[in-house]
């Protein structure tokens, strides 16, 4: 198939539509509204449903009850409506239904601004919402990649029965790039029993409920979802090592800033200074395996991201006392600059000398 | 051998409920079970539980169910519904869950004229988590958040959810019944019915908001609180219907 040159919102809708969505449910926010428009405009040609939402709140409630009745369900929103979504999202998790939700970042707290952003790492992967729960956190860096996992979420989604969240930024979604939609590798899904469509009088009820008021039920029922997040660890955990072989320092980033991270690499290598890059693709589960496959070259890793550090803490856990960990974090909308970027690395070169 | 003259409805499982002594839900339960099978609708049917008294209603009606966050349970309705416009999907709701957290999904679903039935249970309290004042919650009546009675310049007047809701075009079934005695409780079925039709025909949103007692929170014995509802609640909320498409009569 030939390339397209597309805005990473509308090549998101596209991707989504070609992954088998045929409903969603959202509320206007920006740097996101893209998505929606498309969906409205797209999805009933297919004989999906497009619905606009009274608030973020509603819109992810709205995915819960169509995902319990079986359907391929998304939502997208940006930083401040996604904590809107969080209590539905703990309760997606706990009652186990499938779902893609897209957050296309911009900087916080609170309102914050438009301008795109990273700061939504801590809720992204720790869980905004109550409870023991986990889901899984693509982190794309071009559009291209984006389309990739937007075709593919919705398998993966089905497959462990987890809410899958596609975590972008305000640069993802407003930038044009060439992409191609291919058929994502195929998997093997269980059918949708459990699902709420009626009993058609051929079996029994179907309950779907995140409520266990018996502890011994609850605890059994976590126990159930964390043997579910071990698979999905080992399944699941997605990054991109670029030259890391001879690398004196790695940087760590993800999304938009990885991109500027490679350029700082590049430029550091031109230089005389070995340079590598770790980059995330599933932020949960985090790729610490690729930590373990670091050679002896390396003297110290920094963490590039849009906040004032939030992925570090993961960079620290992964180096675990081995390497010294830096950051360069721009915030509230401002995105690193390569030049600093690479000041910041000789910087913390000479410091851990 | 005996005639059989009254049998339980398979709309409801076997499943003992954990509702009070004297407590109405079981009767709207009830209802309700009987109205999907004698419909002959309860097999094609998704029933929304809320949080509140009646989260464990997923337990209690014999048909596919969900158990909703508090006060979406019209979200989730909205959900499956546009998934399946073929079936039939109810939220059964109390007056915590739909009058208070649950406004804005309740008015949206209405306004979107959402093809499903809402029972609201109103007992003027919040009774699962032990007698909290709710929105519903008549002046002067005394709960736990409301000790000294509750002040209406302090808190507003109690909400009357189906005259707001009565407003909305979309909302094209809207009745307030009353299950204090056997003649109210066969007015409930009938409008429990009617919203049910209203459904089926895909004329547009339906609600039955059903005054109910809560005789553990309101510290009353199950006749007193009876009384207590017909004397102070009835002249507050009056019964009646508020909205009814033609097609939707069923009697």
């Amino acid at each position: 198939m030939e390339k397209v040159l597309m805005k990473g919102n509308e090549a998101i809708g596209a991707a989504a539509i070609r992954g088998g969505c045929a409903y969603f449910f959202g509320y206007p926010i920006t740097p996101q509204n893209e998505i929606p428009e498309y969906m409205s405009r797209e999805l009933p040609k297919v004989g999906g449903v497009f619905l606009q939402a009274e608030s973020e709140v509603a819109a992810i409630n709205m995915v819960y009850g169509a995902a319990g009745a079986g359907a391929r369900v998304m939502t997208s929103s940006s930083s401040p409506g996604i904590s809107l979504k969080q209590e539905g999202i703990s309760y997606i998790a706990g009652a186990e239904l499938p779902c893609v939700i897209v957050n296309m970042m911009r900087g916080g707290p609170g309102l914050g601004g438009i301008q795109p952003g990273q700061a939504d790492y801590f809720q992204a992967t720790r869980g905004g919402g109550n409870g023991d729960y986990r889901h899984i956190v693509y982190a794309p860096a071009s559009i291209q990649e984006t389309v990739d996992i937007m075709m593919e979420a919705f398998d993966t989604a089905d497959l462990y029965r987890v809410p899958v969240l596609v975590l972008g930024d305000g640069m993802i979604g407003q930038m044009m790039e060439p992409v191609e939609f291919r058929e994502p590798r195929k998997r093997s899904l269980p059918s949708k029993e459990w699902t709420t469509t009626g009993t058609g009088g051929s079996r029994s009820p179907n309950i779907i409920s995140s409520l266990r008021l018996d502890p011994v039920q609850l605890e059994e029922l976590n126990k159930r979802l964390h043997a579910k997040y071990a698979e999905i660890e080992k399944n699941e955990t997605r990054w991109e090592s670029y030259k890391t072989e001879d690398a004196e320092i790695v940087f760590v980033s993800y999304g938009t800033s990885s991109r500027i991270a490679r350029n700082a690499l590049e430029i550091l290598r031109a230089d005389g200074v070995k340079a590598g890059l770790i980059r995330p693709v599933t932020l949960w589960p985090f790729p610490f395996v690729a930590f373990d496959e670091l050679g002896t070259s390396v003297r110290a890793l920094m963490s590039v991201e849009m906040s004032m550090g939030q992925m570090v803490d993961d960079v620290r856990i992964a180096s675990n006392g081995r390497w010294p960990v830096g950051l360069h974090g721009r915030t509230g909308g401002m995105v690193p600059v390569q030049h600093d970027v690479v000041e910041a690395a000789r910087t913390f070169l000479r410091e851990v000398k | 051998m005996m005639p059989v003259v009254f049998e339980k409805t398979r709309g409801l499982t076997d499943k003992q409920t954990h509702y009070c002594p004297g407590c109405t839900h079981g009767i709207i339960h009830r209802l309700v079970g009987e109205v999907l099978e004698e419909m002959d609708v309860l097999d094609n049917t998704i029933g929304v539980a809320p949080v509140g008294c009646a989260a464990l209603a997923y337990d209690y009606f014999n048909c596919d169910m969900n158990l909703a966050a508090h006060g979406r349970a019209p979200a989730v309705a909205t959900g499956i519904k546009r998934v399946l416009p073929d079936r039939t999907v109810f939220a059964y709701q109390g007056d915590g869950d739909l009058a208070s957290i649950g406004t804005a999904e309740i008015v949206h679903a209405a306004h979107r004229g959402e093809k499903i039935t809402v029972i609201f249970v109103n007992n003027a309290i919040y009774g699962m988590t032990g007698g909290q004042m709710a929105p519903t919650t008549l002046i002067g009546q005394r709960t736990t958040t409301s000790p000294y009675g509750r002040d209406l310049s302090h808190t507003g007047n109690p909400i009357r959810v189906s005259e707001m809701l009565a407003t909305i075009d979309g909302a094209a079934f809207v009745e307030r019944v009353s299950v204090h005695n056997p003649q109210h409780v066969r007015k409930a079925k009938t409008a429990i019915r009617n919203a049910f039709v209203t459904q089926q025909k895909g004329l547009g949103f339906s609600i039955v908001e059903v005054l109910s007692t809560c005789p553990t929170n309101w510290g009353m014995t199950p006749i007193d609180s009876l009384t207590w509802l017909k004397a102070n609640m009835i002249p507050y909320y009056p019964l009646g219907n508020l909205r009814r498409p033609e097609e939707a009569n069923h009697e």
